[in-house]
């Protein structure tokens, strides 16, 4: 393990104020400076003096409960609590007197005689703040035997002690007993400030007072508890416990690592016994998620040590045969031997890679240097292909940069926020806290979704306008706001002067003006009321700072890198850019596909967006890597497998990527697959697509390794080794030697990392955007936003600052084209899907969890009036059809949906709900059309003949011969 | 249901031919900007595909594709 100082992770008693205005007071006889705002206790600390606490804590506001951290104040009556007192220039203060320390006693007193003292059995015990304190204040006598208690099951005469209340257990990841609780509501303003879900309360007064989890008859689980663990975090005694904890003990030692689900990108303490992970805590210096994370983050890392996990390669000749255990070396030959041979016979493009939008940066960057420098095509591609590649092509053609404009931070000076086809509640969640909290301060919120999600309301928020559009609409309703901005004279004309090209920007004006454009005119097709475009246009305009975010529903269409140009538009033309609290932010799905893309996984692109055409470009990487490069573009995922269809693409090495369950229209990918000769799948789990490869290489989880991430906003944050990895080698040291062994065979140079740094290094030398990084500097830094170099040593929180990256901004006319997938008399309903919290993705990692509690299968959304039309009650059966294909799933009635559109997730493989989507894609990027597919849903009783036959293959392409003697 | 290979190509080409006419208001770039599209993203053997269904005189091509064609850069005959 790298020594890694960890900062400073003190609890300071309450958050740091944010104020410029310095005030000087003295505490104990310290002089101390502070930001006007800042709590005397707050001041105490950073002059290095704990001033006992305990409802207290840095996360949260202070509320001023518990009485222990009083002080005196020269010249000031009474003994305020610290807490919620602010400094003020030229106090003295005094945080141990005599007086104070009698009081603190009695308050302890108080507590300890209401609080079970089995401390040696406790799982707090050793982490508890309770303990903590009284020792602090040197407790060393309880007076008072208490007669009611809340600890006691039982009285003194041997009944029931009403008072008692028994443990919560219903969460799989923390339990809540009562009977320690110390009603500080450090869980509750958790619940309230940082997670935004509010599902915690204080019922009852004084002695009667308990916390409790939604109402009456709820426990953990079944109330709107999203289990974030915020509170547990914040508990200081042992009522609210990780499981882990209990079972295990409390942890020794820990690592500063980066959560591997989402592009969020929230750091976390590993906190470890030996090479036990015992929890993640997340990192209050973590700069995306600032100390905050989600349930899968923070609890569903068991699947790294699941029994499922693939821990010896195999190898096997036919997809129908059994899996052979075989050592590393065997399968590196044999899987090189079959590449070759692929390539002597079909020629050097019929083989090619695909990336991981999971794996590290460097990682990454190995297998596209894989596909170029030994393959020697640019056959390379990554799922971000079915995700966001329009957000490539349209920030790129706009702008002049294919990434996020902002850092997190910014959302908390934005006053209006549009949401567009993302539902960051479920797939962004930490961002989703972030930004419901500057939406209960008072900022509007403009949601443009078909669906009603839980971003439209919640605790004191609502949306001011939601645009619950027509699947596959996007590019008319974007347009139309437009149109009101530019008609009614909204723009902001200085800007678009001085940053953009004012003459494209005349001809866009004049393009958008047209009357075809207007709310009035695409209602019909929208079937949004052109009043609420109009008010959604007006209120963005004026908004002060407007910030857009969107994610896979304006990407996922025929006409998704429209819809982004679209949204670049509205950006420009409001002068949304370039200042915090604006801005286009992309909501990244996975956690580095931000870095695939950057790491040069497009088949037309090398690292940092450069493309294969240009000769300056391959000249560097042929200097450095020794080998020609090829100046064509090569196959993009869809186009592999139609070529593999076809016959001329037969080998694939597919790292971390499930594209059978993820990719759309399954019977196609199924079909592709099988044509290929080698197939080599490089994961954790024998994964749908596994079910078709000859060659499986065993992955390392990323608590197993070294590298990094790079977030939605473009932050490259550390990701560190907690443990050794199970099945020997980090997915990096895998990909190097199976290229070494290609390399061998054809008596070429082999490659030499020794570790994930020195390929950093190679980047950094190599990309101008990452010069500046390396792990170094990281260590230092804690994590770094690209650019970083020479201009910009530090990173680069916000782009576009002075001018755009491409130089002037470029107005794009952006013309609606209906999709060519419609509904009709045989197909009348639009399918849309999404995700949700507890899960990710394809569910390989949430499935083996817990969180299985939350979503053990997918259902389909449909309105009543659709429902009651066909017949269906809730939770029955359904056929859902599409012209690709059908499948059955449960039915949920809900009018979260508008009739017409019916939804679904896509976390479970039985359900499948790629065999339904189309082939249909972005006419820029062949982004895959998920979004939108008609489809037709009727009763039925059981799987369809596709999951029946799917599953039989499965079962057979699963089974693994028991391992040679 | 997956549309077979000639015809997923001229979708293809009509849905960049449909992008390209708008964003040029129907002025000449379109058909250069067309051949740029799919000079930069179409790999060599979905041009060959192209070609091949543009020299058989394949019916359901946008105009606009025929006239960006002689932009397009023809791939080498061998991969
Ligand atoms: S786990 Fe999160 S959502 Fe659940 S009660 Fe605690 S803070 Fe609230
Ligand atoms: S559960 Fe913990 S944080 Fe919540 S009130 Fe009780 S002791 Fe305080
Ligand atoms: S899944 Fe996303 S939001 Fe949740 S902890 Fe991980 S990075 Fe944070
Ligand atoms: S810590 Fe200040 S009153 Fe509890």
């Amino acid at each position: 393990m790298k020594d890694f100082i960890l900062p400073d992770d003190r609890d300071m008693g309450t958050p740091a104020s944010r104020s410029k205005t310095m005030v000087t007071l003295e505490i104990d006889g310290f002089p101390v400076t502070v930001p006007e705002g800042t709590s005397i206790m707050r001041a105490a600390a950073e002059a290095g003096i704990s001033v006992p606490k305990l409802c207290a804590t840095d996360s949260v506001d202070a509320f001023g409960s518990c009485r222990l951290c009083l002080v005196e104040i020269e010249g000031r009556n009474g003994t305020p609590a610290s807490c919620t007192t602010p400094v003020a220039p030229g106090l003295k203060v005094h945080t141990q007197t005599g007086k104070l320390k009698q009081l603190r006693r009695g308050v302890m007193e108080l507590y300890i005689s209401d609080h079970p003292l089995d401390c040696l059995t406790c799982a707090a015990n050793g982490d508890c703040e309770l303990q903590d304190m009284a020792g602090a204040v040197g407790l060393r006598d309880v007076r008072y035997e208490a007669v009611d208690t809340h600890f006691q099951p039982r009285d003194a005469a041997g009944g029931a002690n009403p008072q008692w209340l028994p443990k919560d257990e219903s969460n799989p990841y923390f339990t809540y007993d009562p009977s320690k609780c110390i009603v500080c509501s450090r869980c509750v303003r958790a619940c309230e400030e940082i997670q935004g879900t509010f599902a915690l309360t204080i019922s009852g007064r004084g002695f009667d007072s308990r916390v409790h989890a939604g109402l009456a008859d709820d426990s953990f689980l079944t109330s709107d508890c999203v289990s974030c663990g915020a509170c547990v975090q914040a508990c200081p005694t042992a009522t609210l416990t990780e499981k882990s904890v209990i079972e295990i003990g409390t942890p020794e030692r820990s690592v500063i690592t980066t959560c591997a689900y989402c592009g969020v990108g929230c750091q976390f303490k590993a906190e470890l016994r030996g090479d036990e992970l015992v929890r993640m805590v997340p990192w209050k210096h973590g700069k995306a998620n600032r100390g905050h994370s989600c349930v899968k983050g923070r609890f569903a890392w068991g699947y790294a040590t699941h029994r499922d996990r693939i821990l010896s390669p195999m190898i096997r000749d036919r997809i129908d045969e059994p899996w052979r255990e075989v050592s590393w070396e065997e399968a590196m030959t044999f899987a090189a031997d079959r590449m070759r041979a692929i390539q002597d016979r079909h020629g050097r493009q019929s083989i090619g890679v695909i990336t991981s939008s999971r794996c590290t940066n460097e990682e990454t960057y190995l297998v596209q240097k894989l596909a170029r420098a030994v393959f020697r095509n640019n056959n390379t591609d990554t799922c971000a292909r079915v995700c966001h590649s329009p957000t490539g092509y349209g920030l790129g053609q706009t702008y002049g940069t294919s990434a996020g404009t902002q850092d997190f931070d910014s959302v908390e000076q934005c006053d209006v926020a549009v949401v567009i086809g993302a539902n960051p509640h479920s797939g962004h969640p930490v961002f989703a806290s972030r930004l419901k909290k500057r939406l209960r301060q008072g900022a509007k919120l403009i949601l443009i979704d078909p669906r009603r999600t839980e971003m439209h309301d919640g605790p004191h928020f609502r949306a001011a306008h939601h645009l619950a559009l027509k699947p596959g609409t996007n590019v008319a309703v974007v347009s139309a706001l437009a149109h009101v901005i530019v008609t009614e004279k909204l723009y902001d004309e200085a800007f678009i002067r001085s940053r953009c090209d004012w003459d494209e920007f005349q001809d866009y004006a004049e393009f958008i003006a047209d009357p075809r454009h207007s709310p009035e005119a695409v209602e019909p097709l929208t079937g949004v009321p052109a009043g609420e475009m109009r008010a959604a246009a007006r209120l963005y305009a004026g908004a002060g700072n407007g910030a857009i975010y969107y994610g896979l529903g304006v990407t996922e269409h025929s006409q998704g890198s429209t819809t982004v140009i679209g949204i670049a538009n509205l950006a420009m033309l409001t002068g949304n850019i370039g200042r915090p609290g604006v801005g286009v932010n992309p909501l990244r799905g996975q956690n580095n596909v931000q870095g695939s893309c950057d790491m040069g996984s497009f088949p037309h692109e090398l690292p940092g967006y450069r493309h294969v055409k240009n000769p300056e470009v391959r000249a560097i990487y042929e200097r450095v890597w020794g080998v020609e490069i090829d100046p064509e573009p090569g196959l993009r995922i869809p186009n592999m497998l139609d070529a593999a269809v076809e016959g001329s693409f037969k080998g694939l090495y597919c790292q971390g990527e499930d594209i059978l369950q993820s990719d759309p229209d399954t019977q196609h990918v199924a079909a592709a697959l099988a044509a290929m000769d080698c197939v080599i799948v490089h994961d954790l789990f024998l994964n749908e697509t596994a079910n078709y490869a000859h060659v499986f290489f065993p992955g390392s989880s990323f608590l197993e390794k070294d590298g990094t991430f790079t977030n939605a906003e473009r932050r490259i944050n550390p990701v560190r080794r907690v443990m050794a990895p199970k099945q020997g080698l980090a997915d990096w040291e895998v990909t190097q030697m199976f290229a070494n062994t290609m390399l061998k065979a054809a008596g070429a140079p082999e490659w030499h990392y020794a570790h994930p740094s020195e390929i950093m290094d190679e980047i950094a030398a190599t990309t101008p955007s990452f010069a500046g990084v390396s792990f170094d500097r990281l260590d230092r830094l804690g994590s770094i936003q690209w650019p970083c170099n020479d201009a910009a040593p530090e990173g680069t929180p916000m782009m576009h600052v002075e001018g755009f990256v491409r130089g002037r901004g470029r107005f794009i006319r952006t013309e609606y084209v209906a999709t060519d997938e419609r509904s009709g008399p045989r197909y009348p309903l639009l399918l849309t899907t999404g995700r949700i919290l507890s899960q990710y993705n394809v569910g390989a990692q949430t499935r083996r969890t817990a969180n299985v509690a939350w979503h053990a299968e997918d259902v389909l959304e449909i309105h009543p009036h659709d429902a009651e039309t066909r017949g269906i009650r809730d939770g029955d059966w359904v056929r859902l059809a599409s012209r690709s294909g059908e499948t059955t799933l449960r039915a949920e009635i809900t009018d979260k949906v508008s009739p017409g559109v019916v939804y679904t997730t896509f976390h479970h493989p039985e359900t499948q709900a790629n065999v339904i989507t189309t082939d249909y894609s972005d006419w820029a990027t062949n982004c895959p059309e998920y979004k939108v597919t008609a489809v037709q849903v009727a009763p039925s009783n059981g799987p369809s003949d596709w999951q029946k036959s799917y599953q039989e293959q499965a079962d057979l392409a699963r089974r693994i011969l028991p391992a040679a003697e | 249901m997956t549309t077979s290979g000639g015809d997923k190509i001229i979708r293809m080409a009509n849905q960049i031919a449909t992008f390209m006419a708008s964003r040029s208001g129907g002025g000449a770039e379109a058909a250069e900007g067309l051949a740029a599209h799919i000079n930069d993203f179409w790999e060599p053997r979905m041009r060959r595909q192209l070609f091949e269904l543009i020299d058989a005189e394949a019916a359901g091509f946008e105009p606009l594709v025929r006239e960006a064609a002689p932009h397009i850069r023809r791939p080498a005959e061998t991969a």
